[in-house]
């Protein structure tokens, strides 16, 4: 017995079991925390991503967007692969939701790592209303300037029809593109890429997201 | 308790100076040079080492007379394992901006030589007290390795401490002053040869006093 591959191996069979129930447990407790964390991080983002001039004129009041967040809606497209955030600003009057845009996830390769953006879009996706950045791990002082607003307030506004440049000096008004970061060519090319192929992917779906609510 | 190795208090004070993990056994150096971009990660990153030091510490002093010399490396990441991922759950769940920033490097704490080290050499031969000293003890000499280095990074490289500006802020003239190498991993290799290097002059010059003085 003693030799015994159980005779061996008793003990690390039982600390697996033991450590494996104890793991069990943190997941059931601590899991719901971390998944709420994650959507917390996304929906507290959300109002600011369609927080525009729009939005004012259409309520006739000043751009208080409480109650966004309880009143978006996710809505799944590319056959489920993704999800869309289809944004509603709940006034006092409950007939009065009104829908102020759409919020996206883009995801892709940075310098260092993945970077994850939002991207806010208008109603009909055809222009940009602010942009994002949900995680990144790129350089310290360099390219993590990607998360700073002189940064992402560039590409409010922009045409979300044509693909969005780069330029390394500040680029001509009109021309849908934005500054790189100095230093960190990569980074802003990175995030210009992410959001031109989320962008094009959920313009494509549009339409057909706009039939199923008719 | 000669024969059971050093006492508590020596194994305590031993892990904060004379057998600094970082700065006189050079083990760990993964995240030493990762993420000592700011005081707060490095503390972060330290408190997660020390959670997960003095538990393996203290399982292992337990399991000790039942440990197989040839299984007792697979134990030791077994428990190491657990208790890491414990500690990564708890900075997703309550932290979770900081687990965000310190990324895959939580994770990596089960390949950090500290912990393994310390099984092996003090709670897979000594009892509960003096691995449990012994863990604080390298815990505590850590934290002060990670501490130090991300002072030096974070002063130079973004021109405060603990987040707080202290130099210049961000977006103004002042920035032009900003070493921004510090933030990168050059900057990393650079403070660590620098302090590891004031460490062993320091011990260099106190060895030679005691020298002087038993002439």
């Amino acid at each position: 017995m003693k030799n015994s591959s159980l005779g061996q191996a008793w003990l690390v069979l039982l600390l697996s079991l033991a450590f494996g129930a104890a793991l069990a447990g943190v997941q059931v407790g601590w899991g719901p925390i971390i998944e709420q964390n994650k959507r917390n991080k996304t929906y507290d983002q959300i109002p600011r991503l369609v927080h525009d001039v729009e939005a004012v004129d259409l309520t006739g009041k000043p751009a208080k967007l409480s109650g966004v967040k309880e009143a978006t809606e996710e809505v799944p497209y590319d056959d489920g692969k993704s999800v869309a955030f289809k944004v509603f600003w709940q006034g006092k009057d409950p007939a009065g939701k009104v829908h102020l845009g759409w919020v996206i996830k883009g995801k892709g390769n940075g310098y260092a790592d993945v970077i994850e953006v939002l991207i806010g879009l208008d109603r009909k996706a055809e222009r940009i209303t602010g942009l994002t950045v949900l995680f990144n791990n790129e350089t310290p002082g360099l390219g993590n300037k990607i998360t700073t607003e002189k940064f992402q307030d560039q590409f409010r506004g922009l045409d979300a029809a044509k693909p969005v440049g780069y330029e390394k000096s500040a680029p001509a008004p009109g021309s849908n593109r934005i500054q790189a970061i100095s230093g960190a060519t990569i980074s802003s090319e990175s995030v210009c890429n992410i959001v031109n192929q989320a962008v094009a992917g959920f313009r494509a779906q549009l339409p057909a997201l706009n039939q199923k609510d008719h | 308790m000669a024969k059971d190795g050093p006492t508590p208090l020596e194994r305590f004070l031993r892990g904060i100076i004379p057998e600094n993990p970082v700065f006189r056994q050079v083990l760990g150096t993964c995240p030493t040079l990762a993420i000592t971009g700011t005081v707060r990660q490095a503390i972060t990153m330290s408190a997660a080492v020390m959670f997960v030091l003095i538990c393996a510490n203290l399982i292992t002093s337990l399991i000790r007379n039942l440990l197989k010399p040839h299984l007792r490396i697979l134990v030791f990441t077994l428990t190491i394992a657990a208790f890491v991922t414990i500690a990564d759950k708890f900075l997703a769940a309550f932290v979770p901006d900081m687990s965000e920033k310190l990324g895959p490097y939580i994770p990596l704490i089960i390949v950090n030589c500290i912990i393994i080290c310390r099984c092996e050499v003090c709670a897979s031969k000594q009892g509960l007290a003096a691995s449990a000293a012994d863990a604080v003890g390298q815990g505590l000499g850590n934290t002060l390795a990670l501490v130090a280095m991300a002072t030096v990074r974070e002063l130079l490289g973004s021109g405060s401490w603990f987040d707080i500006p202290l130099f210049w802020k961000e977006g103004t003239a002042g920035e032009q002053f900003r070493w921004s190498i510090m933030n990168q991993p050059p900057g990393a290799f650079l403070t660590f040869g620098l302090l590891l290097g004031a460490v062993v002059w320091i011990d260099q010059l106190h060895q030679k006093r005691a020298a002087a003085a038993k002439r």
